[in-house]
């Protein structure tokens, strides 16, 4: 005959419980979120979608922290409070409904929602508008380890391209007989200049990958059979990272690219021209 | 409802041989048990997966002396390899999300409870509920076979993404590895398909008399509306793997475009389309992953019930969420590819429709909040794990918000803040979920008690140390740490994270160990528990009313006869906390007087004064 735990031990383990709820998960995780605040949260913000979707970042943030903290706070002291603590008078409340608050938490959690698919749809909606007229538009291929970028020289005109004509000389394959394509740059690092629009052209002609600039708030898959683009202004000067973030082989995680922002076009023009050569 | 297999069964304690009664068992219970046991046999080796995932993340040019001896294709010199870093990767999460959790849960509780709950002897299909089980070995065989074949196992992800998925040289698992994992994946989703159809024919057509779908504990809710998605999603992705079989080895280019070139080598595949698998493949996701934690859900509403000696609360509303869920959670697949390349504007439907999913999740998230309120809490060891269950699909679901956004999702897309999203929300809640119900319905399991003092033990190690294996996640994507990166040690912006990856993998190792007390306590106590008593938890459900275990055949000579909805604890003027199901009206009359009883004869769950 197995027996039910003594009803004293079950209030010593609530409150345990209780404890480790408050202390370990509530204080823990609100603690080590101002801890990573500092060390290692989002990286320094680097364009001016990454301003916004920021913003939008935090916001969540704090609704989604408010809840969390909420549940936890309910959760803890339910657990402390009642538990079976062996007397004879205690007993559960006989209660099963109440449309008021079935409502409530229907209805509350269903208005904040919809408020953040407004805010959240607006930023998208903004991510994913028209470049302006005068957007800088670069060629950006990816292939198992590594990226190649191509700008379209004085002609502002892209030549065409086929992955077979692809060799060490002519890394992005580059049809010779497109006038289109002779004066076109391929470089090993991207460079843009600061507070100048710039659309991605993303292409791929083995797997699937992914153009990620941590510090622009830019990823964008890049597909085989098919261009993707993704538009951004850069807000700040120097050198950052461009990573793959979709598992391309046994080399994904040494995908990695230069991504560098000039601080005038005039250093863009320069570094551009050193290229060609 | 009230069908019966009296006649079938009059004589149901014939004698069976061994084989029969364990091995090739055409009964719910044993079948349920095999499930269950074989899903905790892989969960070992998928945890066990992990471990060696973490070691190489959070301590990169660590030494391998004794995985080395395991693995000797894995590791060159001592050193962990990048693709078999990638294998274990997409071997982990296939086995966890496919052979744990769904077998564990669908397959194992959902075996077990349904006859039992509802009241039946079997299953309406006993024959082909053996069949899905014995599915399910050859499937574990031909999965752990593919870590011997060529290029070993497979390495494109669980998600397996063509055209990596798709193209031999593409990465070293592509090659008969992939061949197997899909084949494997395609035999287990047979299985599953016999085991939903199964459920829904039984839930809805072996009621015992009386037991009305209002009458249904919340376990059997979740378990019926999970069978539906199943044997709605899966069938996606059955066609979808038979799609990437063919363009792997017919010749065929549903996924793959023109123009390739891989290794230098030019591809013969023309004009498919990588992003179709990606929406196949999601089709299924997204829905398996409710199929994950559906059924967590109703054991968790179960146990915290019968616990708490005290109504669930917002039964109906209980009920209505978990339809919410299952019917939302096949318009919310697009939200895995806001980076995809697919149209922005899908996008924002996408998000619409998973911000939405979120209002039921949280009607059952404070409906057991209210359940707790005012309750007189027993805390046995599947108590602490159904709280825990709250807390985990709490704190992993709020972050679900951040990745609904597609704007957000762009940071976030492919880090380890979705990493750590959906293993709290999805993969710690599942198992905690698992762990109550193990430990809840181990009595009626196997006849004899679980050690107590060690499932508490097990639950405070697992429940800090799941939260300091996951939650810290959440910084690392936040601060753009990739997935199923082989090492963070590529890039500037990824170094201040190595503290931060030791932490986690340390964690990882804690948490790992103490899975160790719950295999032991499960198969310990299974031959040398305590005998247990048909109701050792003085609950209401009709499983309860069997002997522990139940007899072949569940109920003797007569089926029980339903009178009452499954929660009926701490009813004032009841002397006990508790009135089974099985417990007649009569009971209540005394209460209530006639009149009210007769309301309550009318309508099943009463509106008690």
């Amino acid at each position: 005959m197995a027996e039910l735990p003594p009803s004293t031990e079950s209030q010593q383990v609530g409150r345990r419980l209780g404890l480790i709820i408050l202390v370990v998960v509530l204080a823990g995780g609100v603690g080590s979120l101002l801890w990573a605040l500092r060390v290692w949260w989002l990286p320094p913000v680097a364009s001016q979608q990454g301003i916004d979707v920021d913003r939008l970042f935090t916001i969540t943030l704090i609704v989604t922290g408010i809840a969390f903290i909420l549940v936890h706070l309910l959760l803890g002291i339910f657990v402390w409070r009642y538990a079976d603590r062996g007397q004879p008078t205690q007993r559960a409340y006989y209660w099963h409904d109440n449309r008021t608050l079935e409502l409530t938490w229907t209805l509350v959690p269903a208005a904040v929602l919809v408020t953040l698919i407004s805010m959240g749809a607006v930023v998208w909606a903004r991510v994913h508008s028209t470049p302006p007229a005068d957007v800088m538009v670069v060629d950006v291929h990816a292939q198992q380890f590594g990226w190649l970028f191509r700008y379209p020289g004085p002609d502002g005109r892209f030549g065409r391209r086929e992955a077979v004509k692809m060799n060490r000389e002519n890394p992005m394959g580059l049809d010779s007989a497109d006038a289109a394509g002779q004066d076109d740059i391929v470089t090993r690092e991207l460079h843009l200049v600061l507070g100048k629009a710039v659309q991605v052209r993303l292409s791929s002609t083995d797997v699937i990958h992914s153009f990620f600039l941590p510090n622009f708030r830019v990823k964008q898959d890049v597909v085989p059979g098919m261009f993707t683009t993704a538009w951004f202004i850069p807000t700040v000067a120097g050198k950052f990272e461009l990573a793959c973030a979709e598992l391309c082989g046994v080399g994904h995680y040494i995908m990695r690219g230069a991504v560098v922002v000039e601080p005038t076009p005039a250093a863009f023009d320069a570094w551009l021209a050193q290229q060609k050569k | 409802m009230a069908v019966t297999h009296e006649v079938a069964h009059a004589e149901h304690e014939h004698p069976q041989s061994f084989w029969k009664k364990y091995i090739f068992s055409q009964d719910h219970k044993i079948i349920g048990i095999q499930y269950l046991m074989t899903s905790l046999f892989m969960a070992l080796i998928g945890g066990f997966m992990a471990m060696l995932i973490r070691m190489q993340l959070g301590f990169p040019g660590l030494k391998f002396y004794w995985a080395q001896w395991l693995f000797p294709g894995g590791f060159s010199g001592d050193q962990m390899k990048p693709d078999f870093y990638l294998a274990m990767v997409t071997m982990h999460g296939t086995i966890m999300v496919f052979f744990v959790l769904t077998t564990a849960l669908s397959g194992g509780f959902g075996n077990f409870l349904i006859p039992l709950q509802i009241g039946a002897r079997d299953m309406a299909f006993p024959w082909l509920n053996m069949m899905s089980y014995w599915l399910y070995p050859p499937a574990i065989l031909i999965l752990l076979g593919s870590f011997f074949v060529t290029g070993g196992a497979a390495s494109a992800g669980w998600t397996a993404y063509p055209p990596l998925s798709a193209l031999r040289n593409a990465v070293p698992g592509s090659q008969l590895g992939q061949t197997l994992w899909l084949l494997s994946l395609a035999l287990l989703i047979v299985a599953f398909l016999f085991g939903s159809l199964n459920y829904i024919t039984t839930i809805l057509n072996l009621r015992t008399r009386g037991m009305s779908m209002t009458r249904l504990p919340l376990t059997i809710w979740a378990l019926f509306m999970t069978a539906i998605l199943m044997l709605l999603s899966f069938p996606v992705l059955l066609a979808a793997a038979i799609m990437l079989l063919f363009d792997r080895h017919l010749g065929t280019s549903f996924f793959v475009p023109g123009g390739l070139i891989v290794g230098g080598v030019p591809v013969s595949h023309t004009g498919g389309d990588p992003i179709l698998w990606q929406h196949l493949f999601w089709f299924l996701g997204h829905p398996e992953v409710y199929v994950l934690i559906l059924p967590p859900m109703g054991i968790v509403s179960e146990v915290l019930s019968t616990n708490g000696r005290k109504p669930i609360f917002g039964y109906f509303f209980m009920i209505g969420s978990i339809a919410a869920i299952a019917i939302l959670s096949f318009l919310v697949w697009g939200h895995h590819m806001f980076t995809s390349g697919m149209d922005p504007l899908l996008g924002t439907a996408f998000m619409t429709t998973t911000l939405i999913i979120a209002v039921p999740s949280a009607i059952k998230t404070f409906n057991w909040l209210a359940t707790l309120w005012r309750a007189k809490i027993r805390f046995t060891s599947a108590t602490l794990f159904a709280v825990g269950f709250v807390s985990l699909f709490v704190s992993g679901g709020l972050t679900g918000i951040f990745l609904a956004s597609p704007a957000i999702d762009i940071h976030l897309q492919d880090t380890f803040f979705v990493v750590g999203h959906f293993h709290l929300v999805m993969a710690a809640a599942a198992l905690f979920g698992l762990f109550a119900g193990a430990y809840h319905w181990f009595p009626k399991m196997f006849g004899r008690m679980m050690n107590e003092r060690l499932g508490k033990i097990h639950f405070w190690i697992t429940f800090v140390a799941i939260y300091a294996t996951f939650f810290p996640m959440y910084f690392a994507g936040t601060a753009g740490m990739m997935r199923r990166i082989f090492s963070t040690q590529q890039y500037q912006f990824l170094q201040p994270l190595a503290g931060l990856n030791a932490f986690i993998s340390i964690a990882a190792f804690g948490l790992g160990v103490a899975q160790l007390i719950f295999a032991y306590n499960f198969l310990y106590s299974a031959f040398r528990g305590p005998k247990a008593d048909a109701n050792p938890w003085q609950a209401n459900t009709l499983e309860w009313q069997a002997p522990s275990p139940p007899p072949h055949g569940n109920w003797g000579a007569t089926l029980p006869v339903v009178h009452r909805w499954p929660y009926d604890y701490s009813v004032p003027g009841v002397e006990e906390d508790y009135v089974p199901q099985t417990s007649p009206e009569r009971a209540a009359d005394t209460v209530l007087g006639a009149d009210e009883a007769a309301s309550l004869q009318a309508k099943p769950r009463g509106e008690e004064t």
